[in-house]
């Protein structure tokens, strides 16, 4: 048999399969918004991992690397600015603005593959704290968030080192 | 006469695919060439490879082998790839060297200091395959000096099982693989392993945006070689390899690699210059689905 029909032959079995098991979870057509998460698996994290403190919590460069992180890894399933999207929650919810920087870590570190999130061990653990220390600055969502310029949120920053996103965020308490 | 290897369709490919799937960013791969690490393609995510290796040959003409390679991460726990390899063989001709299917399982739900990753792979290959994506059995380098038109008379259906074990450590990444392959035909189980060390030169990123940044690159070592079978278990009679790996992760999502091989005994080629290139497109099942099935 000819290399190429072989190859076109798997391919297109390959992708068929791979479409359908990527699709099988979104059957539901529905907003960000309205879609329930499941946030359970930050409730099972170890105690000693949630007790890790962030080696980054003071240093202020740690948010806008690990905001660049986010928008590399993360802002495809997570949304800029972490709102959420369809295939996964919004890192703005009270249950990951209360996590312990620690249970983020772990979750980052571990992820959960069998819901769709993937291990991000990939990424060095200095990396892992900075997109941690840039998920606790996000704040919880609010619909009242007031814009916010960049050039506030980070007034000692200049202006090549500020994020060109965002700038609709409300900062929380652990922010800047 | 030899039918020579078409890769017409393949520039095309990537031509419709960097049309429909612009999507960004996101490379942060380990240097290996032969080694595995224990990290999945993200789910829903295209990564199109091309690598290529140009080898020293005693007692026959240097070579030029190439495969490129689509990986789709079906699942979080769960990558397929298929490959298409092709070879030149200078002053001989360029010919299609047969494809592989390879599948990879993430068993376990959580990080551990010890990851497993399970291998699975169909190759339909044929005796003028000179890729050397891994060492098995007894490999030795006169199995290439062989003339094209003879060796690819040979068809290989092959299964390839691999148990892949990665680790993190400081900022280092250690993996270890060993395979074991059976040619459908019923000859014996072929052996073969692939260790790797390799760390970013930095750990943490910088607060902007650049390309020669550290953490952009990773470099490391990898050896490899091939265990026997299991009628002759062990290390003689094989080919062993050790390869200086470094990568440069761009943040617009391309990953090069290369690496300079050393044949570490007198069965083993020489010396081997490989290198690869990679782009990885973020989306790609999404953005299928979007064109087929109509979603947003």
């Amino acid at each position: 048999m000819k290399p190429h029909f072989v190859a076109l032959a798997i391919s297109g079995i390959l992708l068929s399969v791979s479409l359908c098991f990527a699709q099988n979870k979104t059957r539901t057509e529905k907003s960000p918004q309205t879609i329930p998460h499941d946030y359970s698996e930050l409730a099972k994290a170890p105690e000693k991992a949630r007790l890790r403190p962030n080696p980054f919590e003071k240093d202020p460069d740690a948010v806008i690397a690990g905001q660049f992180l986010f928008e590399n890894h993360c802002a495809e399933c997570h949304g800029e600015a972490g709102v959420g999207g369809k295939k996964a929650p919004s890192l703005r919810a009270p249950e990951v603005q209360n996590a312990s920087p620690g249970t983020l870590f772990w979750l980052l570190t571990s992820g959960v593959t069998r819901k769709g999130m993937p291990v991000w061990s990939k990424l060095p653990e200095a990396q892992r704290w900075q997109i941690v220390r840039y998920l606790k600055s996000l704040g919880p969502k609010s619909d009242s968030a007031t814009e916010t310029s960049n050039s506030s949120r980070f007034p000692s920053s200049p202006p090549y080192l500020r994020p060109t996103i965002n700038t609709h965020l409300r900062f929380g308490p652990s922010s800047l | 006469m030899l039918r020579r290897f078409s890769f017409l369709p393949i520039p095309l490919f990537l031509a419709l695919c960097f049309a429909f799937f612009p999507s960004p960013l996101r490379a942060q791969e380990k240097p290996y060439i032969v080694t595995y690490d224990q990290f999945l393609e993200e789910p829903r995510s295209l990564e199109v490879e091309y690598f290529s290796t140009v080898g020293t040959q005693r007692g026959g003409n240097q070579f030029h082998s190439y495969w490129l390679e689509l990986e789709y991460g079906a699942t979080a726990w769960w990558t397929t790839e298929f490959y298409l390899d092709a070879q030149s063989t200078f002053n001989d001709s360029t010919v299609s060297t047969g494809v592989r299917w390879e599948n990879r399982f993430r068993p376990l739900r959580r990080e551990h200091f010890l990851n497993p990753v399970l291998y699975v792979e169909y190759e339909h290959v044929n005796g003028a395959d000179k890729l050397l994506k891994e060492v098995e059995g007894h490999d030795v380098e006169s199995d290439f000096a062989l003339p094209n038109a003879i060796a690819r008379r040979e068809i290989k259906n092959e299964l390839e099982l691999k148990l892949i074990l990665g680790s993190n450590f400081k900022g280092w990444n250690i993996s270890e693989n060993f395979l074991s392959v059976k040619n459908l035909a019923g000859e014996p189980w072929e052996f073969g392993y692939a260790v790797g060390a390799s760390r970013p030169l930095a750990l943490k990123a910088a607060a902007k945006r650049c390309n020669f940044c550290p953490q952009n690159f990773a470099a490391g070592v990898e050896i490899y070689g091939g265990l026997g079978n299991t009628a002759s278990f062990g290390l003689q009679e094989t080919s062993q390899y050790l390869a200086p790996v470094v990568a440069w992760n761009l943040p617009s999502g391309w990953t090069l690699r290369a690496s300079p091989t050393f044949g570490l005994n007198g069965n083993s080629h020489r010396f081997l210059i490989r290198w690869g290139i990679a782009k990885e497109f973020s989306g790609f099942g999404d953005t299928l689905g979007k064109l087929f099935r109509g979603r947003s």
